[in-house]
């Protein structure tokens, strides 16, 4: 059923893909984070903004990608700016969520107690909040490395110096050739997987003190 | 990172001078909703001289936590001044002012991602001690709450017991030795056993530390213990007296005030009162198993009906009923009747109430560390003693420290036999 022989032929290009793909996820979620970021911190001070970037970025995410890819062909051609918008326009409703969630998920008394003993706004959100948010932080950015990792296959359709994993699928799927469908997929998948895997241990080395929670003392 | 020269960070560490500031209310309002609006706090005016415990107690929602939090700023008053050490804190840098003043809650507030030693050395960081200073002052100030710190310094605040949270708290909120501290129900989230033992030790820290702190509880029978002076505040945030633990058990300001420390308030000022100086009645004496000579006058003449048996070193075996006092010969110490309780002079007078009724007798013996005999606490002088309030005004807090500070002289003179 798979035509091992022309795999074998095509590592090259599988190895070039697979880096395309995951160049970008990275770029994606990359810069999806440093815009949530803002636009959640944003919003923890400032509570009245919340809900109307929350709706934005929810309205955005409903935009079908096909649709915005033709809608941007017409202004930014088939450069990068093509594929990037769009994956980087869905990562904010998840990654908003998730960071503001996080933020406000600091105990109160761990708010007022770092209030009291004279941290200064900015210095109480680095130092206390941000550390204490993190577990949902990086909840937020797995879910959103997965979904644009899967995304990531539909960009292929703008042309065919995108797509990473997903010029295969589609190419596959022209030709009827199942082989092809799998060398795309299959990759994809272990893609997003070890990404998973990737961001949990992340979150294990920035957050030792989460390991020993329920620990009883002895 | 922090450079303010107000804050002493070295001078501030000087353990042995005593740090402490005067705190000032001075008609302090504070209403939430508008300036005019109901008030959670009212027209509140009083002095906490410095190095006193002022204990601020009150039903729920009578302005506790909102009087203390208008201290550190965390809340601003919509009406009146605080004074700390004479400066108005409204007009101070409100972080500098926070790194001054140390701060307890009941919900204690750890940093769950910092470790022990890193929670306690919070303020330090933000003076910018350099990280020797730091690791020393964390170990410290955990020896001082009374946790190894070779164990507790580098576990989690989830490795804790609730009783190690509070501690951790208390040594984190004295880390940078302020001279103020400001303490919401800080034993409040601990069963009664510990919270009996983190009570005791906050007196043992107090007497030592002797900083001015303002203590909020909802519990009458805390506040007569720790604090030097109560604050009895009323729903509405009214101030409805301010006199030291003795003087509102005996003196309540009004009706709302006698209701709040309760039916009990005699029992509860005998809590106050140790045993200390008061005049003990001599008793009448004589050594088992040596003659007896004139002891069965002596005890006839004497108004109280027992001949008290001691060993040779001084120490009680029992009584003996006048009549039952030989005119000659050997004293038998098997004649004997059992003790009375044996009564120290650092006892409260109620515990000696307490252990006299459940002995059923009506003097207990009071004795030295020696366990040698004093002379005789009777009924009678109890009563006395309750109705003058005779361990005088101070509570048992301020009896404590200064039994602590100055042992030689809270000795008591020994008694002649
Ligand atoms: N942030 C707030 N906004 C509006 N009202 C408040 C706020 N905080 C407290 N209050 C009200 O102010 C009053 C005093 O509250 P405070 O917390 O000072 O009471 P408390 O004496 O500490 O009570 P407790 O013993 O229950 O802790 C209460 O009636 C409370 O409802
Ligand atoms: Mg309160």
């Amino acid at each position: 059923m798979i035509d091992w022989s022309w795999v074998a032929d095509h590592l090259g290009v599988l190895a070039f893909r697979v880096l395309q793909h995951l160049e970008l996820t990275a770029i994606a979620v990359g810069a999806g984070f440093v815009i949530s970021f803002g636009l959640a911190i944003w919003s923890v001070r400032r509570r009245a903004v919340y809900p109307p970037i929350a709706a934005l970025a929810g309205i955005l995410y409903t935009i079908p990608s096909l649709a915005m890819f033709a809608a941007l062909i017409s202004v930014t051609g088939f450069s990068v700016l093509t594929a990037e918008i769009p994956l980087i326009l869905y990562t904010l409703v998840i990654l908003i969520r998730n960071i503001v969630a996080g933020f406000d998920g600091v105990p109160a008394e761990v708010v007022e107690a770092a209030r009291g003993m004279g941290y200064t706004s900015w210095g109480r959100l680095w130092r206390v909040e941000l550390p204490l948010a993190v577990p949902l932080i990086i909840a937020g950015l797995r879910l959103a490395s997965v979904s644009t990792i899967g995304l990531v296959t539909i960009t292929g359709v703008i042309s065919d110096s995108f797509g990473g994993l997903g010029y295969f699928i589609l190419t596959g799927y022209h030709l009827q050739f199942a082989t092809e469908i799998y060398v795309g997929a299959v990759p994809s998948i272990l893609l997003a997987v070890a990404v998973d895997v990737a961001f949990v241990r992340l979150q294990a080395r920035l957050t030792p003190w989460a390991a020993t929670r329920g620990v009883a003392a002895g | 990172m922090f450079a303010d020269p107000k804050v002493p960070s070295s001078a501030g560490r000087d353990a042995t001078g005593m740090c402490a500031a005067t705190v000032e209310f001075r008609h302090v309002s504070k209403s939430y909703d508008r300036r005019d609006g109901p008030a959670a706090v009212d027209d509140l005016t009083f002095t906490v001289p410095a190095g006193s415990v002022c204990v601020l107690v009150g039903p729920s929602g009578c302005g506790k936590t909102t009087s203390l939090k208008m201290v550190n700023r965390l809340i601003e008053p919509t009406g009146g001044q605080i004074l700390v050490d004479g400066t108005d804190v409204a007009g101070e840098e409100v972080t500098a002012l926070r790194r001054r003043i140390g701060y307890v809650i009941q919900q204690v507030g750890l940093f769950p991602h910092r470790t022990v030693g890193e929670n306690v050395t919070t303020v330090p960081r933000l003076l910018g001690w350099s990280r020797e200073q730091q690791r020393e002052r964390a170990e410290e100030l955990l020896g001082l709450v009374g946790l190894d710190p070779a164990r507790y310094r580098d576990r989690y605040p989830a490795q804790l017991s609730g009783g190690e949270r509070q501690r951790v708290g208390v040594a984190r909120a004295l880390a940078a030795d302020p001279p103020l501290m400001l303490m919401d129900e800080p034993f409040a989230a601990v069963d009664p056993i510990v919270r009996e033992r983190l009570q005791n030790e906050f007196l043992r820290i107090q007497a030592e530390l002797a900083k001015t702190i303002l203590f909020v509880t909802h519990d009458i029978d805390e506040a007569i213990k720790m604090g030097d002076l109560v604050a009895v505040m009323q729903a509405g945030g009214h101030l409805a007296q301010f006199a030291p633990p003795d003087e509102i058990l005996a003196r309540p300001a009004s009706d709302f005030v006698a209701r709040f420390v309760g039916a009990d308030r005699g029992l509860k000022r005998l809590s106050l009162s140790r045993i200390g100086a008061l005049p003990l009645h001599q008793a009448v004496t004589a050594v088992a198993g040596e003659p007896v000579g004139d002891a069965r006058q002596r005890s006839l003449a004497d108004p109280f009906p027992f001949l008290l048996l001691i060993d040779r070193a001084g120490r009680p075996l029992g009584w003996l009923p006048d009549r039952d006092v030989p005119a000659d010969g050997i004293v038998d110490e098997r004649l004997a009747i059992p003790a009375s309780p044996l009564l120290e002079r650092e006892t409260t007078l109620k515990d000696a109430l307490s252990m006299m009724i459940a002995a059923d007798v009506q003097a207990g013996i009071v004795v030295d560390p020696a366990g040698r005999v004093l002379g005789l606490l009777t009924m009678e002088a109890l009563g006395a003693a309750g109705r003058a309030g005779a361990a005088g005004r101070a509570g048992a807090g301020a009896a404590l420290r200064r039994a602590e500070r100055r042992p030689a002289a809270a000795r008591p003179p020994a008694a002649a036999p």
